[in-house]
């Protein structure tokens, strides 16, 4: 039975949704209409004075052959965010279900990545794979491996996409652990009985179940590979070697702060903003037909 | 088809013994029912048959083969679970075709079985629904229907009509048990109500505390109940247990009255005597006083105390009969074969 509040007359609750609608105003609304109008403007190079231009930055960007690289370049990264932040979380909440005894330890100790923050979780990083004095580094050059993020584009994309998920591994790690243990025993026994094996009772039976689970995290990772993941990029790789990590969100920043073109950084974070809004929609549209709530 | 066989089968959680050596020799195709109160150890009991539980000492064996360190699925057995555990994401015919489709038959195969069961248990209009959207006695039969696909050799029931109503728990029992002997597959199937043992049951085995009081035949267990706990649990209204001494051919009851018993021993008992087998009789030696009449119509049940007694007392007479309650006094007498003689101390049978 859905359970509904009315209120008579509509101050009480204005009341209670303002806070709401301060922090949504102040913080979304508000730098998001200041992008949209800066995108209609060219500064010019003293920022002394603005110039109305309508749509030309966004037909400039979207002829840009960096820009839409920028664009490959994040679907490759996202995607790999990811798939490499859920899966191992997955099968580390599948192992830490499995445990009888110290299941509490494990769980205390996969966590704490999380706690971390990103930009100190590439410099971690960083460290390892320094291509002087990094740990890592040496030891793949021991190992006749001579790594260099510093101009190989596939090693640095790797290094990013590596730094960004780990920390994402325990965050995904609670939820499909919590997840897994709601999953009711019986059910499992029924399957077990019925004659499947472990991984065969895994993808028929669990991983359905998981999958209001597995969809919000979905949603939730890609949005921070989209955004969040900036300071890792940024502390490891510069968005380099060339552009070969550069994804959107850090093209906004290179273009806006260092680069100094404000009209085309606030089109390209509108263009952002579409991108990821349209991503979610989508998702919602058609993957979450596919869950069973 | 199959026999099962428990030999001297214990079970410990970690110190705390739960099983404490069951022994039972099941024959092909009887329906045994494992009856007893809440903790004693009977869903233990079944899932360590089933593989969901590991077996401490002792041997299980299916068709003569040991089976304690097989998996569930290596056993051939089939499980109906309280809450039904059915799949939520499949629709009704994907909860049947499951295993088969495991046990890698063909498609048209799998659907002629899934028809099959469908038909027996009326599902055919609901095949393609989800678990969500049925009763919860239909749910029950998808339970049944998945576990009778497959033609195991062994069927498990634990409490599988437990969250049904009165009627269709009535209903159910009935269809469970035709469809049993229909299929002639050996089934253990648990209960906590004695109505259900006593109805469904080839043979019961009743538990108390991990032990397995007593195997028989529900009317064995009836008539010659073999401990004072099989004696009390098996039969509605329960049966009278009153203290007394024997000797020479005679009970004598802590209040003074005389019973004539089949005995020449000479000790401290507890004597059984069941509601229905108590005989309104003017010079009987039991004086009753009524403080509470049900009538059900067939018969009534009287609720009162013996004279000179502090116990509850209850007596169950064929037809209605009226009393006013809290003055009334009967006299009963009672057949010596009706009555039941346990040793006071340890609550085994003495005759
Ligand atoms: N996993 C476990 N760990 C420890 N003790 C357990 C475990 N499972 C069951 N027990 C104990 O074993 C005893 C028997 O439990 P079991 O579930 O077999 O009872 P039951 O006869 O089926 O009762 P009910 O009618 O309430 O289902 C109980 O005392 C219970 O506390
Ligand atoms: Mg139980």
């Amino acid at each position: 039975m859905e359970k509904r509040v009315t209120f008579n007359g509509w101050l009480l609750p204005f009341c209670l949704i303002f806070p709401q609608i301060l922090i949504s105003a102040v913080f979304f609304f508000y730098p998001a209409g200041q992008a949209v109008w800066q995108s209609l403007f060219i500064p010019d190079p003293f920022g002394l004075s603005t110039q109305f231009v309508g749509l030309e930055n966004f037909e400039y960007l979207l002829s840009d052959k960096f820009y839409r690289a920028s664009f490959a370049t994040t679907a490759l990264f996202s995607t790999l965010v990811t798939v490499v932040s859920m899966v191992p979380a997955l099968f580390l909440a599948v192992l830490a279900d499995r445990l009888i005894k110290g299941a509490s330890t494990y769980r205390t100790l996969l966590i704490w990545p999380y706690a971390v923050a990103p930009a100190i979780a590439g410099v971690l990083w960083l460290f390892m794979f320094n291509t002087r004095v990094g740990v890592v580094s040496w030891y793949l050059g021991q190992l006749g491996y001579d790594w260099n993020h510093v101009l190989n584009e596939t090693e640095a994309m790797g290094l990013v996409v590596v730094s960004s998920a780990w920390g994402r591994i325990s965050y995904n790690f609670l939820f499909f652990f919590a997840a897994l243990q709601a999953v009711p025993r019986s059910v499992i026994e029924a399957a077990a009985i019925d004659g499947a094996r472990f991984w065969r009772r895994f993808f028929t039976i669990v991983l359905p179940l998981l999958s209001p689970t597995t969809f919000f995290l979905l949603v939730v990772n890609i949005v921070y590979a989209f955004f969040e993941t900036f300071g890792v990029i940024h502390t490891i790789t510069a968005g380099g070697p060339q552009q070969a990590t550069t994804i959107l969100v850090y093209k906004v920043f290179k273009d806006g702060f260092v680069g100094q073109d404000l009209g085309s950084s606030a089109a390209q974070s509108v263009i952002l903003l579409v991108v990821v809004g349209t991503l979610t929609v989508l998702q919602f549209k058609f993957v979450e037909k596919k869950v069973h709530y | 088809m199959a026999q099962v066989h428990l030999e001297n089968v214990k079970k410990r959680f970690g110190s705390t013994q739960v099983i404490h050596g069951v022994s039972v020799d099941i024959e092909d195709g009887e329906f045994i029912v494992i009856v007893g109160p809440s903790g004693c150890g009977k869903s233990t009991l079944l899932r360590m048959v089933g593989g969901l539980e590991s077996v401490s000492e002792g041997e299980v064996r299916i068709n003569n083969v040991r089976v304690n360190e097989k998996e569930p699925m290596d056993r051939d057995i089939a499980m109906v679970f309280q809450n039904y555990a059915l799949y939520p994401h499949m629709s009704v015919r994907q909860n049947m075709a499951y295993s088969l489709k495991i046990a890698k038959l063909s498609k048209d195969e799998i659907e002629v079985k899934v028809a099959e069961a469908a038909r027996m248990l009326q599902l055919e209009d609901y095949l393609d629904r989800k678990p969500k959207e049925l009763s919860g006695g239909q749910r029950q039969r998808v339970a049944m229907g998945r576990a009778i696909v497959r033609k195991p050799s062994v069927f498990l029931f634990d409490e599988p009509l437990s969250n049904l109503d009165a009627k269709l728990r009535v209903q159910m029992r009935l269809e469970i048990k035709e469809l049993q002997a229909k299929l002639g597959i050996t089934s253990l199937y648990v209960t906590h109500d004695q109505v259900e043992a006593m109805t469904m049951a080839d043979r019961m085995i009743v538990m108390n505390a991990g032990f397995a009081e007593q195997v028989g035949t529900p009317l064995d267990v009836y008539e010659q109940p073999q401990t004072l706990f099989a004696a009390q649990f098996i039969g509605s209204p329960s049966m009278n247990i009153l203290t007394a001494q024997l000797n020479g051919g005679h009970a004598t009851l802590t209040n003074g009255a005389v019973l004539p018993v089949d005995s020449a021993l000479d000790v401290a008992v507890r004597v059984g005597i069941r509601p229905e087998h108590l005989i309104t009789d003017p010079d009987g030696p039991l004086h009753f006083t009524v403080s509470l009449a049900e009538p059900l119509g067939a018969n009534t049940l009287l609720h009162g105390k013996l004279q000179g007694s502090d116990d509850a007392f209850t007596a169950n007479l064929p037809g209605i009969h009226r009393f006013d309650a809290g003055t009334e006094t009967l006299r009963f007498s009672i057949d010596p074969d009706n009555i039941h003689l346990f040793d006071a101390q340890g609550g085994n049978r003495l005759n």
